[in-house]
């Protein structure tokens, strides 16, 4: 065992911070690569699932006699809640299965099916407080208040508080009173969630769009009344999950039952509107802000009262990250519940991060621009209010950032930048944070005597380079190069490892891979010390020798090493459980965003001219697909900042643009030109690795909002910032 | 999809044959784009579709005597974007790059993009084309003119705007196999009033077969659209113009047509008329969309298009004098 786990020193890194394509590059662009929706199995059912055309509604009925009639139609399986007098709560709410030989005979059967209901009052217009009051949809979302001066043993507390803010108030050189919102998005998986199942000699087999490979066997488990070691889920390539693919979904369930009941195997991928009406969604959340700063434009005092919807269940956005980041000494946050028919949210990519960021640091940019200041200024003399530590960090990438867009000779004061015909440019910025601790993860690794290196691991690989990067971490601590070892993920019969989310997998994998590497090599050090009639203690693996560290003239090839294991392969499995301490990862990343855009302010159309990210996440294992999750994070938040919205017809609580033609996203021509910096000094390299997989998509939003408001001189307040909103908010100017 | 019969000819002649006179018992499959979407969500139900794909005389770009330019219905957009006798309607090539996907172009013909059904997101969720629930509902995107009656949809064809202000005909065939006729697009769409009537004025057994451009005889054109992203997505608005100038830079026939704004193209001889008599500079193309959207009536949520629509106009007519639209 070596004595301690730890990773080799930048210049001593071989493979460990060295771009490498990605493993699964070209299986993927070759479409070689079987994702879910590619799995087809012999013989198999085709279901479709019949979802709710009310919001809000009781059943009466349901008759599927017709899709049962349907021919082609083998089974229909009415779920429980499409049973009689159950209540639905959001349009699209699956009430029926159809199963047919074809998927256009099930869509077919799906057509046939009739349902009478009871119709409710309907609620969908989240961001308006008053509306949702009147309609009783209401409810107290909790808050917190937090003052330097404490109240008197006698003291009223909430009375104390509100003359202590008052008072604050008026000692403020700026009060800046602002609205801020941003609409619920949805996580529009392009693989939609589903699965494809059979049972096999009473066990089942699941391929699964998952980000949970080791965790969702429990899930069908439960469900079906088996226990989870006669679960399979398999996951090798997933479209896209964004936090909303961590269970089988009833969906998966019924997909077994239906299986069993038929004795085939079954396909059930949701819809492409299903996918948008139930795969996921973010909640929304809007906001009343003052705040008073001081004369150098920190904030001393913050005032907020927000609200906002994940769905029928109320929630919203937690106030706990308002405002976020940059916290000031007093403040009081308030947050109210909205309970909407709409599908109840999921986990979306860095959860209330995003919306609090654009919730809050588009107030401290008005700040900027009320007390005619640069904005870079103004965020720059707020870091004292850092809540996590990273003030110098930020201070740091603020700094990057600036370069590389160009900052200072582009700033010009909000809304009086020269105009070419009705075209307006700005800058903008956000800064934000993120944990990316490590997750539970364990590792078997084989390695076999003739050299052969092979790694099992129960984690997923979302498209973020996890396969590569458990290669790159085995092959730098074995001395190898990426392509003598063979990465096994996707499996839920390898070694647990945790779900994907909360940016916990590049810490999970490296730390179980980094573990067994480091297990493994020190014993073949062991065998190798004897042959080389040295201590095992000198020896180090480096390019595909065993050599003693001291005098490399003493080695003996990888190969030859292994030849000395036996006859069966040496096997090690490591663990890491979350929260354990280790050399290895860290928690805590921060990341500091510019936009520069251009507005047709007689269209209200925006466009991205450039977007610098630039991102710390302690030591990088492969800087490409580091980059490439940034880039991703910042189209993505491009998406949202002008874009993405789930439009929700008031009157009726449809989802009116639950599909891609009209749920729009950004296209490469959108985009601009997106530059990332990974920040990743010796003082961020030690720390170890963590995750970055959320946090680059937090602060697009603030900052293109920001960008925005800098052009115009005048405020979109809410998100996404379509040509409508824009014409708006000036027309209102 | 329900499943349907499907039929191959080979010659117009035999489009009609078997082409059927009940009212949605056929479809006609040109790209399919649009078509094949809608059937799968079961809005549309034919019991036959008509591939008019393998029929050579509606696969040609051909110059006629009188030097108008014939396009087979057939044709797909992206031909007609690299075809050198469309150089000179540079309105029609502006709308079809605007489709901005290369396999909409590719797949996509010019028969369906002008015949394509309303993107209407009420329609397209089986709520039906025509109705109430756009009055107050979720209607940003609908029509801001011709919206009193029942229909409050924009039609969809980004090209069709230009080909009437290009003063261009179609020509139909059927219902009967010898039956052939020659329309202004301007005289092919028309505002439906009841559930049983299309966006156009084609019976069942009517198939357009081509598009005529007339020659464009010293005119100018021009289509300009406001779109907010560069996806395949439709434009929030849109304007082609044709213009044709005297010796002394003076407008002495105008057409303005906007897209996206009413339940069919909107002719607007409003802003034509404004045009006539003048010079094109700025404040003139602003007056013209002024003009243009004057009848506005818009709905509660589209106020923003009025703005759009206008600006589309005089973006328009500065692009066909020549001069710089003065934004994006
Ligand atoms: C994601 C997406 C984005 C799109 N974006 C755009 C866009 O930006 N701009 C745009 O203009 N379009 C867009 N389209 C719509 C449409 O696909 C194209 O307009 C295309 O040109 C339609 O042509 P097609 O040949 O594929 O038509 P089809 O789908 O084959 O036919 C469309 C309709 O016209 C009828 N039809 C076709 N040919 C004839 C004929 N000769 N005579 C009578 N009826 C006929 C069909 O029966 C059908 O009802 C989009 C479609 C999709 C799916």
């Amino acid at each position: 065992m070596p004595e301690e786990y730890s990773w080799p020193s930048r210049e001593a890194s071989a493979v460990i911070g060295k771009v490498h394509d990605r493993l699964d590059g070209v299986v993927k662009s070759t479409g070689a690569a079987k994702y879910t929706y590619d799995v087809n199995l012999k013989n198999q059912l085709i279901a479709v699932a019949y979802g709710s055309p009310y919001a809000h509604c009781k059943i009466k009925s349901l008759d599927v006699s017709g899709a049962e009639k349907t021919p082609g139609v083998v089974h229909v399986e009415v779920l429980p809640q499409g049973k009689k007098d159950t209540e639905i709560e959001w349009e699209g709410e699956l009430l029926a299965v159809v199963a047919a030989e074809s998927e256009a005979a099930a869509r077919e059967g799906v057509s046939k099916i009739k349902i009478t209901v009871e119709e409710l009052d309907v609620f969908a217009d989240e961001s308006n407080l008053t509306a949702a009051e009147v309609a009783g949809r209401t409810g107290k979302g909790g808050g917190k208040a937090e003052t330097v001066n404490e109240p008197g043993d006698d003291d009223d507390e909430d009375e104390f508080v509100e003359k202590e803010l008052q008072r604050l108030f008026d000692e403020s050189k700026y009060v800046l009173e602002g609205e801020y919102g941003i609409d619920a998005i949805t996580h529009c998986c392009l693989e939609p969630h589903g699965a494809t199942v059979q049972w096999k000699d009473g066990k089942l087999e699941a391929y699964l769009s998952t980000q949970n490979v080791s965790g969702t066997d429990e899930g069908f488990a439960r469900d079906l009344e088996l226990t989870a070691d006669d679960v399979h889920v398999q996951c090798e390539y997933i479209g896209g999950g964004f936090g909303s693919k961590f269970a089988p979904d009833y969906w998966g369930i019924a997909a077994a039952r239906i299986s069993k009941a038929t004795g085939r195997p079954v396909k059930l991928m949701l819809q492409r509107d299903q996918e948008l009406k139930l795969g996921g969604s973010r909640p929304s959340g809007y906001i009343k802000v003052r705040l008073g700063a001081d004369e150098n434009g920190v904030v001393q005092v913050w005032d907020s009262l927000q609200w906002g919807s994940s769905g029928f269940r109320g929630g919203g956005v937690s106030h706990s990250v308002i405002p976020y980041v940059l916290v000031p000494p007093n403040y009081r946050r308030v947050s109210t519940t909205i309970k909407s028919n709409t599908a109840n949210a999921r986990a979306w990519r860095a959860p209330n991060h995003p919306q609090a960021c654009a919730m809050s640091q588009t107030a401290l940019d008005d700040l900027a621009a009320k007390m005619g200041a640069d904005s870079y200024d103004v965020f720059l003399a707020n870091l004292v209010n850092a809540t996590n530590g990273k003030a110098e960090v930020y201070r740091a990438e603020m700094e990057v950032g600036a370069k590389l867009i160009d900052w200072k000779a582009k700033w010009h004061p909000h809304g009086k930048g020269p105009s070419r015909g009705a075209i307006v440019d700005g800058l903008g910025m956000g800064l934000h944070t993120w944990g990316g601790t490590a997750n539970t993860s364990s590792c078997l690794l084989k390695i076999y005597p003739d050299g052969g290196v092979e790694s099992f691991c129960g984690t997923q690989d979302l498209g973020t380079g996890t396969r590569t990067v458990c290669a790159q971490v085995l092959a730098e601590t074995l001395g190898l190069e990426v392509g003598q070892v063979k990465v096994n993920i996707g499996s839920s019969r390898y070694p647990n490892s945790g779900a994907s989310g909360g940016s916990t997998t590049v810490g999970a994998v490296c730390e179980s891979h980094r573990r067994a590497g480091q297990d493994a090599v020190a014993k073949v050090f062991d065998l190798a010390a004897r042959e080389l009639g040295v201590d095992a203690s000198v020896l180090e693996a480096v390019g595909g020798q065993i050599r003693d560290s001291a005098n490399h003239q003493k080695r003996i090839s990888w190969r030859k090493a292994c030849s000395l294991i036996g006859l069966k392969p040496l096997e090690v499995t490591s663990n890491y459980r979350r929260g354990d301490e280790s050399p290895l990862t860290d928690s805590g990343v921060g990341g500091v965003q510019m936009a520069h855009v251009e507005v047709d302010k007689e269209t209200g159309v925006i466009k991205i001219k450039k977007f610098v990210a630039v991102q710390d996440q302690g030591l990088v294992i492969n800087p490409k697909t580091c980059k490439s999750q940034i880039y991703g994070a910042v189209i993505m938040g491009i998406a949202a900042a002008l874009y993405e919205q789930r439009v929700t017809d008031p009157q009726s609580g449809k989802f009116v643009n639950a599909e891609l033609s009209d749920y729009k996203l950004a296209r490469l021509g959108d985009v601009g030109e997106i530059v990332v910096e990974l920040y990743e000094p010796d003082s961020e390299r030690i720390r170890g690795v963590i995750g970055n997989g959320e946090p680059p998509a937090i602060s697009p939003k603030a900052a293109i909002a920001n960008a925005v408001a800098n052009a115009l001189g005048v405020r979109v307040p809410t998100i996404p910032m379509t040509p409508k909103r824009v014409l708006d908010a000036l027309a209102k100017a | 999809m329900k499943a349907f019969e499907y039929a191959a000819p080979r010659t117009e002649a035999e489009i009609l044959q078997v082409m059927s006179a009940e009212p949605g018992a056929t479809e006609v499959l040109a790209g399919g784009t649009d078509l094949v979407g809608l059937m799968k969500k079961m809005l549309v139900t034919p019991d036959r579709v008509v591939n008019i794909m393998d029929v050579p005389t509606l696969k040609t770009i051909d110059e006629l005597p009188d030097g108008s330019i014939s396009i087979g219905a057939a044709v797909t957009l992206d031909l007609i974007l690299d075809h050198p006798y469309l150089d000179v309607y540079p309105a029609v090539k502006q709308a079809i790059r605007g489709i901005n996907s290369m396999q909409l172009q590719c797949q996509g013909t010019l028969g369906g993009e002008i015949c394509q059904r309303p993107r209407c997101w009420f329609y397209r969720n089986g709520l039906g084309l025509l109705g109430t629930q756009a009055d107050q509902g979720a209607n940003q995107y609908h029509a801001i003119l011709g919206n009193a009656g029942p229909a409050k949809f924009v039609n969809s064809s980004r090209i069709a705007p230009a080909l009437i202000a290009l003063d261009a005909q179609v020509r139909v065939i059927g219902p009967g196999e010898e039956d052939e006729a020659w329309l202004p697009v301007s005289e092919f769409f028309r505002t439906p009033r009841h559930d049983g009537q299309r966006e156009h004025v084609l019976q069942p057994q009517q198939v357009v077969t081509h598009v005529i451009l007339p020659p464009i005889a010293g005119r100018t054109c021009a289509t300009y659209e406001v779109r907010d992203s560069e996806g395949p997505d439709y434009p929030l608005a849109a304007a082609s113009v044709a213009l044709r100038f005297d010796g002394f830079g003076i407008i002495h026939e105008a057409k303005v047509v906007m897209g996206q704004v009413a339940p069919t193209p909107w002719n607007s001889q409003e802003a034509a008329r404004l045009l006539i008599g003048h010079a094109v500079d700025s404040q003139r193309a602003e007056q013209a969309g002024l003009a243009a959207v004057r009848m506005a009536s818009p709905l509660s949520e589209n106020q923003y298009k009025v703005q759009l629509a206008k600006v589309a106009v005089k973006r328009a007519v500065l692009l066909a004098a020549g001069q710089d639209p003065g934004g994006f």
